[in-house]
């Protein structure tokens, strides 16, 4: 790969590491990370891997910024108020690293167009950013069924936990939580609250994951559920084993068509987001 | 007897299933929380079945959604 003297100049602190070196950046500089939701956990994702060169970035939000977004969603502005989140994202990006081509898709996803979304520009690693457990089962199963890698993770409060699945190399995400929680059964950050750094913490630990796979160094999170309680300034590193009776990775898998988790498990007009 | 609690070490009085052990631990969402035993992730239909014992090690997994909004 070609670089111009600017791109030497701008990934110099990234090509002087062993572990990337050249070769390395020109992998990131090919890479294609989609990102679903611009929220506390995509926004310093995508803000990270722009400025680290990822060539193609896929923003996936239905949502407006909101006021109350701005404690944590850092890649949104004051002046970003009332625009579509993926456009707001796409702007800071633009004006981050004007070597990421984004691709905004500006809609909720659903069992309809989630394999679509990935398979649109062929995403190499998926980051999930979601708020809600229909989207997260939903990216878990897509994942699992067309064999692509990708981040989960979640915040609340003072504590946040992020696994990563790699096709047949780990337990995926329902391997530990077997099905969505009843409708209100585990708070969201809007009823519950969420220091606006647990994004940062946690979203940068998922763009480090999608980094170190594009890179083929290091280890993952794959096959380790990482959890962080930031009262007690505390990780904990849990090792977590492949269920055989996981119904979408296991040995008889039940699971053969995505399922949309709405109607009495989920409000869809307030929670599926 | 002892045993290793998401990493602590934990005294109980004797030996409880999977399911007794969520209320003498008075474990926090006991209805919705993922059971690890010994590196392997329980199913709920084996609480009632499963005897936690001397030495075990045992990880409470609870789901964690926000991030967007």
């Amino acid at each position: 790969m070609n670089f111009s003297n600017e791109q030497l100049e701008r990934y110099s602190r990234h090509i002087i590491l062993k572990e990337v070196g050249a070769k390395g950046q020109g992998k990131i500089l090919n890479s294609k990370v989609l990102i679903v939701g611009t929220g506390g956990l995509g926004a310093p994702a995508a803000m990270y891997l722009a400025a680290a060169g990822v060539g193609t970035i896929g923003l996936v939000d239905y949502d407006k910024v909101d006021l109350s977004n701005l404690q944590r969603q850092i890649i949104h502005r004051t002046k970003d108020i009332g625009k579509d989140k993926v456009i707001s994202g796409k702007e800071t990006i633009n004006e981050m690293n004007p070597d990421v081509n984004v691709i905004t898709y500006h809609e909720w996803i659903s069992s309809k167009n989630i394999i679509d979304i990935i398979n649109d520009e062929d995403y190499d690693f998926i980051i999930d950013g979601t708020d809600n457990f229909p989207a997260k089962f939903l990216i878990n199963d897509a994942c699992v069924l067309i064999k692509k890698p990708f981040s989960h993770a979640g915040i609340i409060r003072f504590e946040g936990q992020t696994m990563t699945y790699v096709p047949g190399k780990g337990p995926c995400y329902r391997c530990v939580f077997q099905d969505p929680p009843p409708k209100d059964a585990v708070p969201t950050c809007r009823q519950a609250g969420v220091l606006g750094v647990m994004g940062g913490i946690i979203g940068t630990i998922q763009a480090t994951e999608a980094l170190k796979y594009i890179l083929g160094v290091g280890e993952l999170l794959t096959g380790y559920l990482l959890t962080f309680d930031a009262l007690k300034m505390e990780f904990r590193k849990i090792k977590i084993s492949r269920r055989k009776s996981c119904q979408v990775c296991g040995v008889h898998p039940s699971i053969k068509e995505l399922i949309d988790y709405i109607g009495p498990q989920c409000d869809l007009k307030e929670d599926y987001k | 007897m002892n045993i290793k609690v998401n990493g602590n070490d934990q005294k109980i009085d004797r030996e409880y299933t999977v399911r007794e052990l969520l209320d003498v631990l008075n474990v926090k969402m006991k209805e919705y929380v993922t059971v690890q035993l010994n590196d392997e992730i329980l199913s709920r239909d084996d609480f009632d079945k499963i005897i936690v014992k001397d030495g075990d090690t045992v990880e409470f997994l609870y789901y964690m959604g926000g991030g967007s909004r």
